[in-house]
């Protein structure tokens, strides 16, 4: 299935910062979580998750942090803060909102709202 | 492996040079595909083809960079503009298209200056239509550039159209002091006119409006740069000139107009094919900052402990607002110059030390001036010069506040950023004011 270019791109901030919620991170566990989650079925280009990465840390959602971990090379590490729950709790909002209108024009489609969790 | 290192190295090499990725962003990437290579080579495929796949995977670079330079617009602003594709721009495309404009500006300054005869008489419409020779033609420019639709030619041209009727309509008296308000503001609200062109008809985005507060600080250095080369040159000229008898009065009148003029449209070319200029500026700044702090800091001082009741005069006014400009102005492109992402520093501390001394001398030089507009009443110029500096004042105010919060860590640089670009409209909406509105409520005295 090919989800269309603007959902991947809108999906991408909620799940990003639930997954980071989830605890501290970096770029590619981030993306090997997406890919996951979704089944490979929510491609991204990889690099594309740092411009994002970086959006979220200018707007206050994340820190980053440099570290070294034992066994390997010098990383960076994308930690959620309380401005990042709160945004993540209100795209969740918005997605629940958008879910179960979908689910109301579409009856018997199932599963949309169940995926997501019925916040 | 020693060829999968120098691989790896090329490929950082190639990365590094896309416009809008830093050297931390090329470290970040590296990680990200030396984690894929390993993690292919783990299912069994073989160094070259994990590097292979993975380079792939990561997305083709201009793309990339494209998504990296729109995050980071201060590292590579004027790439996004100048270009749909975010192509880089070179020094020397469009060139010819400067020089039309700018030789047609200065054509259009001696047409008015031969209609005048300037500089023997000076007539009043030519001062007040002074900048009305010039920024159409900056906007006009940059509306070329940007392939703006007609319907926003028609709106970048209404403000200069609406502008030129207001200030040859309005009946002006003799020795009119609003008169002269007018041709201090209008210069002002004409290059916010100039602004809707530049941000290609975006003005809600606020990161445009970033790049056009850097744009204006970039355009004000160079067209200084040139100014200064140019002043030099007719210096010369005039000391060479001399002793052979040409009349070299004649000559400067036909030259310093016109390349006084054509400097603001190459100043605009200059500042969109390359600039690079605030990385040089950045130390300057600070040393500017820092003396400016000190300056501040010791005349709060001194007009708390001799207070400012003394030798007050009409000019003091003037003056303060001049000063909240230029620190106004330090800080806004202090800012617009500043990486975004990094953390409080020193600087942003010398700055607000700045910015609050002169909010301090402000209010109290304009609680005095309050009170001496209460004894003698409001005219033109105290009005224009008491608004100005509470508009002045409020913004200052609330950069300080929030650069406070910044410096203890409990608000981000982002809100700094949102409160200035939001505020721009402010200072346009003033000078308009003046403008528009101060001349028939002073009667046009």
């Amino acid at each position: 299935m090919h989800i269309d270019k603007d959902l991947v791109a809108a999906s991408a901030t909620p799940l990003v910062l639930a997954i980071l919620a989830d605890g501290e991170s970096y770029g590619y566990a981030i993306l090997k979580r997406v890919r996951a989650l979704s089944a490979g079925e929510l491609v991204w280009t990889d690099g594309m998750i740092y411009p994002l990465l970086h959006r979220l840390r200018r707007l206050g959602y994340v820190t980053t942090e440099w570290r070294t971990p034992p066994e390997g090379r010098r990383r960076k590490y994308y930690t959620i803060t309380d401005d990042g729950r709160a945004a993540l709790a209100d795209q969740q909002r918005q997605w629940v909102a958008v879910s179960r209108a979908l689910n109301d024009v579409w009856p018997g489609s199932g599963g949309v709202l169940t995926a997501l969790g019925e916040a | 492996m020693d060829s999968m290192e120098s691989q790896i190295a090329e490929w950082r090499a190639y990365v590094a040079n896309a416009p809008g990725v830093n050297g931390h962003d090329v470290d970040e990437l590296e990680d990200h595909l030396r984690h894929q290579i390993a993690e292919l080579n783990a299912a069994g495929l073989t160094a070259d083809e994990g590097f292979l796949i993975a380079v792939k995977r990561l997305g083709d670079l201009d793309g990339l960079s494209r998504e990296f330079a729109r995050e980071h617009s201060g590292r590579l602003w004027k790439q996004l503009l100048s270009g749909d594709e975010g192509e880089p721009a070179h020094l020397s495309s469009g060139w010819f298209e400067t020089l039309v404009f700018a030789v047609t500006a200065a054509v259009a300054v001696q047409a008015a200056r031969l209609a005048a005869d300037a500089p023997d008489e000076e007539p009043n419409w030519l001062v007040r239509n002074a900048s009305l020779f010039v920024l159409p033609f900056l906007a006009a420019y940059f509306a070329r550039r940007r392939q703006l639709d007609t319907r926003r030619w028609v709106l970048t041209a209404a403000p200069f159209a609406l502008a030129a009727l207001v200030v040859n309509l309005y009946p002006w008296g003799a020795d009119s002091a609003t008169e002269v308000l007018v041709a201090l503001h209008l210069p002002v609200v004409l290059w916010f006119a100039v602004a809707y062109p530049y941000m290609g008809g975006m003005v809600r985005s606020h990161e445009r409006r970033m790049d056009f507060v850097r744009f204006t600080g970039e355009w004000f250095i160079y067209y200084v740069l040139i100014a200064l080369g140019g002043g030099v040159l007719m210096g010369l000229t005039a000391a060479i000139l001399d002793p052979t008898g040409v009349d070299v009065d004649r000559i400067a009148e036909w030259v310093l107009p016109s390349g006084a003029v054509g400097a603001v449209i190459v100043a605009a070319w200059l500042v969109e094919s390359k600039q690079r200029v605030v990385e040089n500026m950045a130390p300057v700044l600070t040393m500017l900052f820092t003396l400016f702090a000190v300056m501040l800091a010791g005349a709060a001082v001194v007009y708390a402990v001799t207070g400012v009741g003394g030798a007050f005069d009409r000019e003091l006014l003037g003056t303060f607002d001049a000063l909240l400009l230029v620190v106004l102005g330090l800080v806004l492109y202090g800012m617009s110059a500043r990486d975004p992402s990094t953390s409080p520093e020193w600087m942003d501390a010398i700055q607000l030390v700045a910015v609050v001394s002169a909010l301090v001398l402000d209010v109290m030089v304009l609680g005095a001036m309050i009170a001496r507009i209460g004894d003698l009443g409001f005219t033109p110029n105290r009005t224009a010069a008491l608004g100005l500096n509470l508009v002045l004042l409020v913004n200052l105010a609330g950069a300080a506040w929030l650069s406070a919060r910044f410096l203890t860590r409990r608000s981000r640089l982002h809100r700094l950023e949102r409160w200035q670009t939001t505020y721009l409209p402010v200072f346009a909406v003033w000078a308009a004011t003046v403008v528009v509105i101060l001349p028939p409520l002073s009667a046009f005295s």
